[in-house]
């Protein structure tokens, strides 16, 4: 376990953490101030309005939304990392100087837009006048991305969507060829299990994020297998929009995030079902729940939008899932802010895992108030290079996971990709020897399946 | 000096009332119609349930997370708050002033409750200078316009409080106090004391949004 | 257009039982009826790997390891996606084609039903194969399909440059462009999305990207000269050949036509613009205010706007008949020249307009259960299935299909009997 105090080890972590990031430095190379000039003027002045004004002249320079911050939290309170303090960084220095800014301060700016901040959205919490930080990173990043300065890998992964509509390049016929290959699996445990496809009319169209065909198949599997059981009438579509997530929405090419975003409501719309259900990922219920409906001039999902939470909550208060034993294991619940802070799934979270587990043991602070995972927001999105850095700016979850290991948790429930992945490298880096679950992996570990 | 006390107490506050009023007037004013003209999704989310539940909130010592938090803070900031407002309105010298011009007066607090209060916002002020100074988290986002902002919201309680006990030459003193007071009001629609025209439009706005679509709490 | 006017329009009733079925396999899968509603198949299990296509009651010749993506094409001919050994075709009423694929995918039919065209993989690479012909060239990715309106031609949007993980600035020079029956463009985009051939089949657009930013519309390979915030899909004017897409600039969307703005209104949002096939009137979904949708007809939106979703345009030949579907919170509507039926449903199914031009029918879904609606009167026959209703060419009877206590009917009724 890595001390709190920053020690001479952690200093030279720190050296190597200076990363080249080909994205931006290519990006940076090719910028001119005239152009950094222009492009956030335009930005500011024609994409923003009377919101991020208000923000900017009502922010009273207080400092009190900065304990909200795992970053900051993490670091020793050290203010470079606090949310005002990365938007005094960033925004207040390009509205300051009217947009003349150098190169090197948005290299800095870029940096702290797509790799220091999850646009978590706790520090709206705690702000007193609810200041969106996370909008006002948002369109820091916005920025970048109209001077071609996003990092790396998360541009690759716009690029992907781009293109495939999905967030891992999976090809037209790499979708359904995988979902009949997870059929054909599942038919040796469940003989008669299908997963519909292309089935018009179903209740429910269920849509996934592009890893879990790309690298975690089983997850597919697995949510064919509840369907299977609690008999439920869905469908998966073979066409683009099949993936629900976007990190287009997070290099702020909101033009792609809506391409992505309309292909998938349109795509539920031709295969006429009252509901799309989506699997555990936060991030992709931020940008189908509440942010591209909306670029697009959907005030609300035109299809409505049912987090796995949501919908296990739902299978599990009609009894429709047969459990054979509750988990024995201890568990801990994470709640992701998407889910949680940005759709208020914190009770329903509660009642699945008390339905599905022995022992549930909470976090402190929890439900919205629960710390972040640091790799949200498109963070892990940025990939490797700044991997250490993600991990050193969660040492508080650490801290709160340990807090629970210690009474007694074994096993921490996420149910959010990003959250997943994140917490697993914080568990890693930290020694904290705990097993990392989506409850629907629980949901199928416990389940009454056919002899 | 008369005069001037004349000249600063007649004219010239005319001036800044009608810079306060009418400045907090076109702030609000211009700040809806760009709403309406860039970003009109926003109405579309207003609430007054989930405004009101979050402006509540808000203005309710320890009803907020944060204010939970943050107890010595948050005993401050509203004994300052509510003494910044509730002092020098219904102080009897003011309300005597505008029972003198317009024939109109109210309820008045004691001299010594007032002078109490008074102190209780320079109290408050010195407080705020101090977590600038000292906090790294308020440091590092403190400009030199933030301690001038302190500086002229102190500066009538100040001079107030001198005028009022007579200490330093009572006339200049008063003409001092006269003119910080009406530097004050102008300042609140043209600085980031503006913070009180905008707050229960940004609360309402997060509270709205926190309520209708992220059903959940934003306090 | 397929000839209607050979089917049976007589014979009042015709049943398939289904029930038996059940009983013969181990399970059915969700029926489909033929367009004359003539017949009723399904994908059906016989046995462990093995599946096969029952068609009122028959099964076809050959089993197959796995079937899916049953569709009828337009003129009848029953389609499957079929698979043995690995190898993937199509097998068009039980006939697999002879060329074999690694997959195939995304069938699309001309409206005459001759042309079945599919996206196929070969050794990771990428083709279109039209009846059973691949395309000579391949290519490393293939994403967005068309067919020329008489299935002469078919379209892709292709990758014509390498690019490696993680190659961004590769990518941003420009690696994909449009292939049409594999003869690929020139001009290089960064990114190509959907496609329109004109009437006559002769020229191809495509909404394109030059850089990230930078939207157009590419005709022939030949982007407009002016760029845009973003532009959706492209059409063909009927008529006249020129080119119109929705576009979006100063944070607003309306219609370009050859890369001039065609109409003056600003939106929201607008897309699906579709023309009548005289190319007189011009109608597409727009949003006039945050979170309202209604339908522009030649740039004048409708008074009656929707909160949640509007969808299925269609307008008739002549363009006196506009019909979509609106969609407030959970309910269907349906809306016919501006004004929104009385019956309200959970779920409806695109418009379907009579060759007369006067009778509007949609399928429809409540409870559960499904029927079809005309002119906003409910048929009260509560079906377990249906399928669009189908008018005759004088538009005085209408083909019902649909699925009642297990069995599978097909009904020709008089108009009037449901509209009354
Ligand atoms: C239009 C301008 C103003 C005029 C003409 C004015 C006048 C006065 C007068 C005559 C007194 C009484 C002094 C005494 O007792 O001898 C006084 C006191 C005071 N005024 Fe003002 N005032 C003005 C603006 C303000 C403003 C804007 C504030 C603060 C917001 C303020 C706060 C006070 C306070 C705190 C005291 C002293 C209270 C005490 O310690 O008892 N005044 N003012
Ligand atoms: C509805 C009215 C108002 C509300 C809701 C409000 C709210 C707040 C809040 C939430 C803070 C930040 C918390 C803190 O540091 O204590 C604050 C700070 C402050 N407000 Fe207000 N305020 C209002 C009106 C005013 C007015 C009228 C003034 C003075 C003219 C004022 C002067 C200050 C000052 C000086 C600070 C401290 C800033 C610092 O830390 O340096 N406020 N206010
Ligand atoms: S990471 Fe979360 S708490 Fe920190 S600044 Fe960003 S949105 Fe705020
Ligand atoms: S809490 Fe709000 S007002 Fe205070 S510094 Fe942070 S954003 Fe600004």
């Amino acid at each position: 376990m890595a001390e709190p105090a920053v020690t001479q080890d952690e200093k030279k972590e720190e050296e190597e953490q200076k990363v080249v990031d080909e994205g931006i430095e290519v990006g940076i190379s090719r910028l001119t101030e005239a152009r950094i000039e222009q492009v956030i003027n335009q930005v500011l002045n024609t994409e923003t309005g009377a919101r991020l004004k208000t923000y900017v002249n009502t922010c009273i320079h207080c400092g009190l939304c900065s304990e909200a911050c795992h970053y900051y939290m993490s670091h020793d309170k050290d203010p470079k990392w606090s949310p005002v303090g990365k938007v005094k960084q960033t925004l207040w220095e390009m509205i300051r100087k009217k947009g003349r800014v150098s190169p090197d301060f948005m290299r800095r700016a870029v940096e702290i837009a797509q790799t220091e901040c999850n646009l978590c959205r706790r520090c709206l919490q705690f702000c007193p006048f609810g200041i969106d930080i996370a909008y006002l990173i948002s369109m820091v990043r916005r920025i970048c991305h109209k001077l071609g300065i996003t990092p790396l890998y998360i541009q690759d992964t716009a690029h992907s969507h781009s293109v495939t509509m999905n967030q891992m390049w999976v090809k037209g016929d790499e979708w359904p060829d995988t979902l009949q290959w997870q059929e054909e699996e599942a038919r040796g445990e469940f003989p008669t299990l299908r997963i519909p496809l292309e089935k018009e009319g179903a209740d429910i169209m269920y849509s996934v994020i592009a890893p879990e065909p790309k690298f975690q198949a089983q997850l597919i599997y697995q949510a064919a297998a509840i369907m299977e059981v609690a008999g439920v009438d869905w469908t998966m579509p073979a066409d683009m929009g099949w993936d629900n997530s976007d990190m287009a929405m997070f290099t702020g090419d909101n033009e792609i995030m809506g391409r992505v975003k309309r292909t998938h409501f349109e795509l539920a719309a031709r295969l006429r079902v009252k509901r799309i259900v989506m699997g555990e990922c936060g991030h992709a219920f931020r940008s189908v729940y509440d942010t591209g409906n909306r670029w697009l001039g959907w005030s609300h999902p035109p299809i409505p939008i049912v987090h796995a939470i949501d919908f296990y909550w739902e299978l599990l208060k009609d009894n429709r899932i047969p459990i054979k034993e509750k988990y024995p294991e201890p568990v801990t619940l994470h709640d992701p802010c998407n889910v949680i802070r940005g759709g208020g799934l914190m009770e329903k979270a509660r009642y699945v895992a008390h339905a599905l587990c022995e022992t549930v043991v909470e976090m402190h602070p929890n439900r919205e108030y629960n710390y972040c995972c640091c790799a949200g927001g498109g963070v892990i999105n940025c990939g490797p290079p700044y991997k250490l850095k993600r991990v050193k700016s969660n040492r508080v979850k650490a801290e709160q996971l340990m807090d629970a290991k210690a009474r007694g948790a074994k096993v921490i429930i996420s149910p959010c990709h990003n959250c997943h992945s994140g917490l697993k490298d914080i568990k890693n880096y930290y020694d904290l020897h705990m097993d990392i679950k989506f409850f629907g992996d629980i949901i199928y570990q416990i389940m009454e399946k056919p002899e | 000096m008369h005069d001037l006390y004349q000249f600063v107490s007649g004219p010239l506050a005319w001036v800044a009332f009608i810079l306060f009023v009418g400045g907090s007037l076109y702030r609000m004013i211009a700040m809806l119609v760009e709403v309406k003209k860039k970003e009109p999704f926003i109405f579309t989310y207003m609430s007054l349930k989930y405004s009101l539940r979050s402006i509540v909130h808000w203005m309710t010592p320890f009803a907020t997370y944060n204010w939970r938090r943050k107890p010595v803070l948050t005993v401050v900031t509203f004994a300052f708050h509510i003494c910044l407002f509730v002092s020098p309105i219904f102080l009897l010298a003011h309300v005597t002033l505008w029972d003198e011009s317009w024939d109109i007066s109210w309820w008045t607090l004691p001299d010594g409750v007032a002078d109490v209060m008074t102190l209780i916002v320079i109290a408050g002020c010195v407080f705020f200078l101090l977590r600038r100074l000292t906090q790294p988290e308020v440091q590092f986002v403190t400009f030199p316009s933030d301690y001038f902002i302190l500086a002229i919201v102190a500066a009538p309680f100040v001079t107030g409080f001198l005028a009022y006990h007579q200490w330093f030459g009572y006339p200049m003193v008063m003409v001092l106090h006269v003119l910080a007071g009406e530097v004050m009001l102008v300042a609140i629609p043209f600085t980031r004391l503006s913070h009180m025209i905008y707050s229960p439009f940004t609360r309402a706005y997060m509270g709205s949004e926190f309520g209708v679509i992220r059903k959940s709490k934003d306090f | 257009m397929v000839d209607q006017s050979n089917w049976d329009w007589e014979t009042r009733e015709k049943t398939v039982p289904m029930d038996p079925w059940k009983d013969k396999f181990n399970w059915v899968e969700e029926p489909y009826a033929s367009p004359d509603g003539e017949h009723v198949a399904a994908v059906v299990n016989q046995d462990e790997e093995e599946f096969n296509v029952c068609v009122n009651g028959e099964t076809w010749e050959n089993p197959f390891e796995k079937i899916w993506y049953l569709r009828w094409a337009p003129d009848g001919r029953l389609t499957a996606l079929v698979s043995d050994m690995a190898e993937w075709t199509v097998a068009v009423d039980g006939v697999p084609w002879e060329n074999k694929f690694a997959y195939v995918w995304n069938t699309l039919f001309s409206p005459d039903g001759k042309n079945i065209a599919v996206a196929a993989q070969n050794d990771g690479m990428y083709c279109m194969v039209v009846n059973g012909k691949p395309w000579e060239t391949t290519f490393q990715n293939m994403t967005y399909f068309a067919m020329s309106p008489d299935g002469s031609k078919t379209a892709a949007v292709v990758q014509v440059e390498d690019f490696g993980e993680g190659e961004i600035h590769k990518f941003q020079e420009g690696c994909f462009t449009v292939a049409v029956d594999g003869q690929a463009w020139e001009n290089k985009f960064v990114n190509a999305w959907n496609m329109a051939f004109s009437a006559d089949g002769t020229k191809l657009a495509a909404e394109m990207r030059h850089n990230l930013y930078d939207y157009s519309i590419a005709v022939d390979g030949r982007p407009w000269d002016k760029v845009f915030q973003c532009v959706w899909e492209p059409v063909f004017h009927p008529v006249t050949g020129s080119v119109i897409a929705p576009v979006r600039t100063g944070g607003k969307w309306t219609l370009a036509q050859d890369g001039e703005i065609l109409w003056e209104g600003r939106f929201l949002q607008a897309w699906h613009q579709t023309f009548s096939a005289d190319g007189e009137t011009l109608a597409a979904i727009v949003s006039p205010r945050y979170g309202r949708w209604t339908v522009a007809v030649n740039g004048r939106p409708w008074s009656v706007t929707f909160s949640t979703l509007v969808s299925d345009l269609v307008i008739s030949p002549d363009g006196s008949t506009i019909a979509a579907l609106a969609k407030e919170d959970q309910t269907w509507k349906v809306v016919v020249n501006g004004a929104a039926w009385s019956n309200t449903f959970h779920m409806a199914w695109k418009p379907v307009i009579s060759p007369n031009n006067r009778h509007v029918g949609v399928k429809v879904e409540k409870q559960g259960k499904y029927t079809v609606v005309i002119n906003d009167r409910v048929w009260p026959q509560e079906c377990e299935a249906a399928w669009d209703p189908v008018f005759s060419p004088d538009s005085e009877k209408v083909l019902l299909r649909t699925v009642e206590n297990g069995q599978y009917l097909r009904r020709i009724l008089p108009v009037t009997e449901i509209t009354g």
